[in-house]
């Protein structure tokens, strides 16, 4: 692929309640943000198995973005501080299997937070760029 | 479950929404793509999916060609899936074979300047959707029995009116308060703008029905101690804090005839302890044994224990009535309610944080709340507005308008308190016709008078003689002595400093959300806003309503509103909180839980997970598995997230779904 055309595949798994009613906002307020990540919405980020992250990185997922509630906001009371403590455990995983832990990232954007969620967005599009093509893909090549 | 199920046949359909879609997003390529994609049968699009004929699309496609999912790639399933979902069963399939892909609120909207990625990206969201539509089942949901009872929480006019509404509809109705009465910030008004009647007068009827209503239970000095349950159903914990005295009812119900507190206030007479009374903001004193005014509701006395010296003087003069208890403690009581109304109101932004306006450190430099008991001829100054510094009658006052309200300074509040122009108005006016010769200045950034009959109101004051200054008060020094006021600020319509001594200065403080609003927001499930005010489901088509099911809102707990607009959402909450109480029964979406027995390890791991005790272990042919009980379980998920087996099954985001979802993005999976 050449220098420049690459672009990072990035998913995101949102909870119903904060971030995805977040990311609408972002939308009625017209908040620009660049269109690289795909999200899945789930009702609670406590849904999130960490084989779904896994199972996208080895499909050649760049990033991951995992997002939910502020903590004590969760819809389910804690949904969104077991996923934390999931997503912990499994960066360190990562990091065993050679893939960078910033390609992971759980972030909490409430359902006022417009303006947050297009920073996130475009700070995870950053750091993914910088951090280039998955390894997994590389060695797909 | 696991049924037979035939190849999957999707139809998807694109939205242009008029140009918010289409404007952006190429959608003729999105809907050819579409066509490619596997198991796709048919793809259309339409100027607007959500009208009917939009609709109709959906429902002949199921039709003639069989379907058995629908993608409809239009706005947020936040605002129209339950429109789409609908479309479906009428077309004869079951609604849970619906999904929605993005592609306006989090596509169009935010990639406007990127039309090729926002096509891209379009492109993948339904591809994704119809991963997931393809594995979509038949789903059910599951109808639950309401409880023929409703809780309000707050009982300021918004709380007060919402209970009255729900109760003349029939359904029995607790109402819950915090402080000693009923009546909120209201009792605290001296009159109301733009009709300036008197506050008291239009509001103690409706504490007195509220009072005597055969279908309210009033619970004051209460609060919400716990909640459990979902709509239709809660169980609220109630803790009744110690009043220390006994209402009639309370003494009969304990035997003691003839018993109880008849407000006659002996008590108070005899009690030695003074303290400053926070009703009138520590203008006037109150004893450790108190009423807050004449007009509370109910009319028992309360004590304050942090000031109590427990002398037993009270107990002496209460006598035979036997009213008072001085060892009283918290009790609890737990009551079943089908739906909640949410109304706990505001307090004062602490303006003392702006220190230019040198409130608490100059005497003649009051709030606005402060100005409507001095004014008022119930007040602690039996309505003769004097000056705190020497008791004389100013008369050059000073009004401060946006103090601490539209303010991005970081120390105060960004938005508009909406009700501080109209009740500076009105203080304007009171003093004008109080104080003859009185000169009242207005210090404004706008005046929003957006009222019926307050723009008229407006006018009325400027040609009674209030001078209005346009332009944000930078500094208020006082002249040590005479405690005169000099009030710095930049006429900006005149384009010069002014400098301008008054006698006193009102700060019309910005509002805030009451203190101590977060555990109860939280208990409830209830989100709030940037600013910390209670977030409605929708913002134009939901006002009311709260992400939690059977949870509303009234007043301005929800945001800044007066007095007219509070009674107009406490009508609206109390009707939308009566639908699924006279229904007798909601239906809960079905996404519960479900165990997987021949995968399930029994090792009981998941039952850590679940928030709602929802999951149990169970012997089952000679295994333990994993049993959900389905009342209980709220459909996060969060067990699904954790089992190391996959045992569970969390329908309508099931594994096989989840992982169809994360394939199709990144494996592709055009034809
Ligand atoms: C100086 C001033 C003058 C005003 N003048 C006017 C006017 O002339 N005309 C007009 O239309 N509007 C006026 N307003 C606005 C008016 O006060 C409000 O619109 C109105 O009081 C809102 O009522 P509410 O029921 O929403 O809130 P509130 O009056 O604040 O009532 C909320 C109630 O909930 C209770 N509560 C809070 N938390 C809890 C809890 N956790 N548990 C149980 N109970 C709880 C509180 O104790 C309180 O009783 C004025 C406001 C101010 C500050
Ligand atoms: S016991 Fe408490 S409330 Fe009663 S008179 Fe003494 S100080 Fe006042
Ligand atoms: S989905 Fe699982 S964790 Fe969530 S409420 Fe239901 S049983 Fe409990």
């Amino acid at each position: 692929m050449a220098e420049g055309e690459w672009q990072p595949k990035i998913i995101a798994i949102i909870c119903n309640w904060c971030s995805y009613a977040g990311a609408d906002l972002a939308g009625s307020a017209r908040t620009q943000y660049p269109p690289d990540i795909r999200a899945i919405r789930v009702m609670c980020t406590g849904r999130v198995d960490p084989l779904f992250i896994m199972k996208a990185f080895a499909d050649g997922a760049d990033g991951v973005l995992v997002s939910g509630c502020h903590f004590g906001d969760c819809h389910y009371i804690a949904g969104n501080f077991k996923c934390a403590k999931r997503m912990f455990l499994l960066k360190s995983v990562l990091k065993d299997l050679g893939i960078d832990d910033h390609r992971l990232r759980m972030t909490f954007v409430s359902a006022s937070e417009g303006a947050k969620w297009a920073m996130v967005m475009e700070d995870v599009v950053k750091t993914v760029k910088e951090l280039g093509p998955s390894p997994i893909n590389q060695l797909k090549q | 479950m696991a049924e037979e199920k035939k190849q999957p046949r999707i139809g998807v359909f694109v939205c242009h929404c008029g140009t918010n879609i289409a404007g952006t997003i190429d959608v003729e390529s999105v809907k050819d793509y579409a066509a490619t994609l596997p198991n796709v049968i048919v793809a259309d699009d339409y100027q607007y999916m959500c009208s009917t004929p939009g609709q109709a699309k959906i429902i002949d496609a199921i039709k003639d060609h069989d379907l058995t999912g629908i993608v409809v790639a239009a706005c947020t399933p936040r605002l129209h899936e339950p429109t789409f979902r609908t479309a479906t069963k009428e077309g004869g399939l079951n609604p849970f074979r619906f999904e929605m892909a993005n592609i306006r609120d989090q596509n169009s909207w935010v990639h406007m300047h990127d039309p090729e990625g926002a096509t891209a990206k379009a492109k993948d969201a339904i591809r994704i959707a119809a991963a997931k539509a393809s594995l979509l089942e038949d789903l059910y949901p599951k109808s639950v029995p309401v409880e023929h009872a409703a809780m309000v929480v707050g009982a300021g006019v918004g709380g007060i009116q919402a209970a009255l509404d729900l109760a003349n509809a029939g359904i029995k109705t607790y109402l819950v308060e915090k402080n000693p009465t009923v009546g909120g910030r209201m009792s605290q008004l001296d009159k109301t703008f733009p009709t300036l009647d008197c506050s008291q007068c239009i509001l103690t009827p409706k504490m007195v029905d509220v009072g005597r209503h055969p279908n309210i239970e009033l619970h004051t000095y209460t609060e919400v101690e716990s909640v459990d349950g979902y709509i239709g159903n809660f169980d609220i914990t109630l803790r009744k804090k110690a009043r220390g005295v006994m209402s009639q009812d309370e003494a009969t119900a304990k035997g003691i005839v003839g018993g109880g507190c008849n407000g006659c206030g002996d008590c108070a007479a005899a009690c030695p302890v003074i303290k400053p009374n926070p009703f009138e903001f520590g203008m006037a004193p109150r004893k450790a044994i108190y009423i807050f005014h004449p007009q509370v509701v109910p009319l028992v006395y309360t004590i304050d224990f942090d000031a109590c010296v427990k002398c037993g003087l009270c107990v002496e003069a209460c006598g035979e009535k036997k009213a008072i208890d001085l060892e009283m403690t918290d009790t609890f009581e737990t009551v079943k309610v089908g739906t909640v109304i949410l109304s706990t109101g505001y307090d004062m932004f602490e303006i003392e944080k702006k220190r230019e306006w040198g409130y608490k450190q100059f005497d003649n430099v009051i709030t606005s709340l402060e100005f409507e008991r001095l004014i008022c001829a119930s007040g602690p100054t039996g309505g003769h507005l004097i000056r705190p510094s020497d008791g004389e009658t100013p008369m050059k006052v000073a009004f401060v308008l946006c103090a601490g309200s539209r303010d991005n300074t970081g120390v105060g509040k960004p938005y508009c308190s909406r009700f501080c122009c109209m009740y500076s108005l009105k203080h304007a006016h009171q003093i004008m016709e109080k104080i003859p010769g009185c000169q009242p200045y207005i210090f404004y950034m706008d005046i929003r008078s957006f009222g019926k009959m307050y723009e008229e109101f407006y006018y009325r004051i400027q040609n009674e003689g209030a001078k209005f200054i346009r332009g944000r008060v930078a500094n208020v020094l006082e002249d040590a002595k005479t405690k005169n006021l000099h009030v710095y600020a930049e006429d900006t319509l005149l384009g010069r400093p002014v400098d301008l001594e008054v006698d006193m200065v009102v700060l019309a403080a910005a509002v805030q959300p009451t203190e101590n609003i977060d555990p109860v927001r939280k208990m409830f499930g209830v989100s709030c806003s940037q600013d910390g005010w209670m977030l409605e489901a929708h913002p134009k088509l939901n006002p009311c309503g709260t992400t939690t099911a059977g949870v509303f809102l009234a007043g301005v707990c929800q945001g800044p509103k007066d007095i007219p607009d509070t009674v107009a959402q406490a009508e609206g909450a109390a009707s939308a909180a009566s639908i699924p109480i006279h229904t007798g029964k909601v239906e809960l979406e079905p996404y519960f839980a479900q165990c997987l027995e021949e995968k399930c390890a029994g090792c009981g791991m998941c039952i850590s997970q679940c928030p709602y005790s929802a999951l149990d272990l169970i012997e089952k042919d000679g295994k333990q598995v994993m049993h959900v009980t389905e009342a209980k379980c709220k459909g996060c998920g969060t067990c699904g997230g954790f089992c190391p087996g996959g045992a569970i099954y969390m329908q309508h985001f099931t594994t096989p779904q989840i992982v169809a979802q994360i394939d199709a993005f990144l494996l592709g999976g055009e034809q």
